[in-house]
């Protein structure tokens, strides 16, 4: 088995060029979304099943004037489906569709999966999309073709600045350890790292370095990220208390007779005209 | 404050038919099964209807359900692996989809022996009416688990849904029952069954509101109340807390004329599918 894979996404060096999201309709055969002009230099708006890349643009610009100490303006980040290890999106699939391949990254089988898009109500961070003309739902695979022949993934061998970053989970946890020493010895006292320890869905794939707390990046802290399954036992027992009240009622109305009406009404059989 | 960054799964009109049909079949068979277990023979022509009417919903479910997939030839998937080299059955318990899969054949074929009984093709055997109905009430509850077991706002801040669908599905299919009662052959005999049937229904109306207080409580404790009452989710709402005062009045005694046969019952089921288009649509949209 190759030694597991994954992202590392080091967000305070990203441009905002966007080459990784181009690479990745290039080497996908993506025919992306109609383009829309947003609030920012988005153009796409959000991960789906045509950009399994979607540069974020985090607008922090101060509305009063700039003094020091409130600069911060943009956040830019490159967003991608985080490869959970323990992911919702597979724990859902009622198809199986969703398997880990052999790099643990997290993959949509497209000929199994039919569609139910229970998966897209499971992902708590919008990574997958319904693709109308598959009638599946798509996400990124970590260019998967492109690991079974030892090469990139096309949006990290594209990536100008090295914000994203390919390679064996193990060499992009000391490049990424590494990186925020320096962050925090330079005086940012804000820079994380996310997903790179087991608090968030048992350690990420995709893990990132931010600037700034993981809501601001429209990422679920630790407190939030919790898997689908932790509403089974809560849902399934008020059900059951409901319908085992729901039966003793019906027990309670049906067993009352009306005056006159006995059991033995012998002779009244009933049908349907 | 929970934070929720997902996208909606874009469930919407077959869900939500497929979500209000299941509890209408669900809810008929059950109450055909406790006519017969505690009503009087007064009740059989009743429960005879719940048990026509339980087969063809969930046939109808079954169409919804595979229509509403981006892919309805494979809905076969649901239930076997075709991940090469894997093979078998695809049974997970702790994925609420794929036991409701599960639940709708088995369902299925509970709902059609009791079809072909009622029409007087096989003898009644009251043991598959009791299983029958324990898989029926769990058709009924698990579409609303289903959503709580998401990361979605709103549904997965509360795990009352399913207790609210099950409640709801039972008053829905007492109204409907009640009515169908004055197409009886014995219709002239059919008032007890009625009454018993009004009765059962204020009962789960009851249970309903307890649901909607406990759904609205924690969703108050998440911060997402207001996503479920902007905009004109509150009017339905309130649409649907109106259409639950008939079945109280009548279990108070207290029912307007008006409120009788077809007016009652559609009151009662219009607010039952307004409460699901509420819960579903809300969350997405």
């Amino acid at each position: 088995m190759p030694e597991p894979v994954g992202f590392f996404t080091d967000t305070s060096i990203c441009i905002g060029c966007k080459a990784c999201e181009v690479a990745c309709k290039e080497w996908n055969q993506l025919p992306g979304n109609e383009p829309k002009f947003m609030d920012s230099f988005d153009n796409t708006g959000r991960l789906d099943a045509q950009n399994y890349r979607h540069v974020k643009f985090i607008d922090l610009v101060p509305e009063g004037p700039a003094v020091v100490g409130n600069g911060s303006a943009w956040l830019l980040m490159s967003d991608i489906c985080k490869h959970c290890a323990h992911a919702s999106c597979m724990e859902v699939c009622p198809t199986d569709a969703i398997v880990k391949t052999e790099y643990d990254t997290v993959y949509i089988q497209q000929d199994v999966c039919n569609g139910c898009r229970d998966c897209i109500s499971a992902c708590p961070y919008g990574a997958i999309g319904f693709n109308e003309r598959t009638g599946t739902v798509g996400k990124c695979t970590m260019c998967y073709d492109r690991l079974q022949a030892n090469m990139t993934p096309a949006c990290a061998k594209a990536c100008p600045t090295q914000s994203i970053q390919y390679g064996t989970l193990t060499e992009l946890h000391q490049k990424a350890d590494a990186r925020l020493a320096t962050l925090k010895a330079q005086g940012y006292d804000k820079a994380s790292l996310y997903g790179r320890d087991d608090s968030i869905y048992g350690g990420l794939g995709a893990f990132f370095l931010l600037m700034d707390k993981p809501e601001v990046y429209g990422l679920p802290n630790a407190a939030n990220a919790g898997l689908p399954s932790r509403n089974n036992f809560g849902g399934y027992l008020n059900a059951l208390v409901v319908a085992a009240l729901g039966v003793f009622a019906g027990m309670m109305a049906f067993r009352k007779r009306s005056p006159g009406e006995s059991d033995t009404d012998a002779g009244v059989t009933g049908g349907v005209r | 404050m929970a934070q929720h960054f997902v996208q909606p799964p874009q469930w919407e009109w077959y869900i939500v038919s497929y979500f209000f049909l299941a509890g209408l079949a669900g809810g008929s068979y059950t109450l055909g099964t406790m006519l017969r277990l505690w009503g009087s023979r007064r009740d059989e022509g009743t429960a005879r209807i719940a048990f026509l009417l339980a087969f063809p919903l969930v046939v109808v479910c079954g169409i919804f359900l595979t229509i509403d997939l981006g892919q309805p030839l494979r809905f076969w998937h649901m239930l076997i692996d075709t991940t090469p080299g894997a093979g078998g059955l695809n049974f997970k318990y702790w994925s609420p989809i794929s036991l409701g899969s599960w639940a709708l054949l088995v369902f299925g074929v509970f709902a059609f022996i009791s079809f072909l009984e009622a029409l007087g093709y096989v003898r009644r055997v009251a043991i598959n009416e009791i299983l029958g109905s324990i898989v029926a009430l769990f058709l009924c509850s698990y579409t609303g688990v289903v959503l709580s077991v998401s990361n979605q706002p709103v549904w997965s801040d509360s795990y009352a849904i399913g207790g609210l669908f099950v409640a709801s599905a039972l008053s829905a299919s007492a109204a409907l029952l009640a009515w169908l009662s004055h197409y009886r052959s014995d219709a002239a005999s059919a008032e007890p069954t009625e009454e018993r049937l009004a009765r059962a229904d204020g009962y789960f109306v009851i249970l309903e509101v307890l649901m909607i207080a406990a759904f609205f409580m924690t969703l108050s404790s998440a911060g997402t109340i207001g996503r479920m009452l902007g905009g004109p989710w509150l009017i339905v709402w309130i649409l649907v807390v109106l259409s639950l005062v008939p079945s109280l009045l009548a279990l108070a005694g207290r029912r307007a004329a008006w409120l009788s046969g077809i007016g009652a019952a559609a009151v009662v089921i219009v607010g039952v599918f307004l409460m699901r288009f509420a819960v579903i649509f809300g969350a997405q949209f």
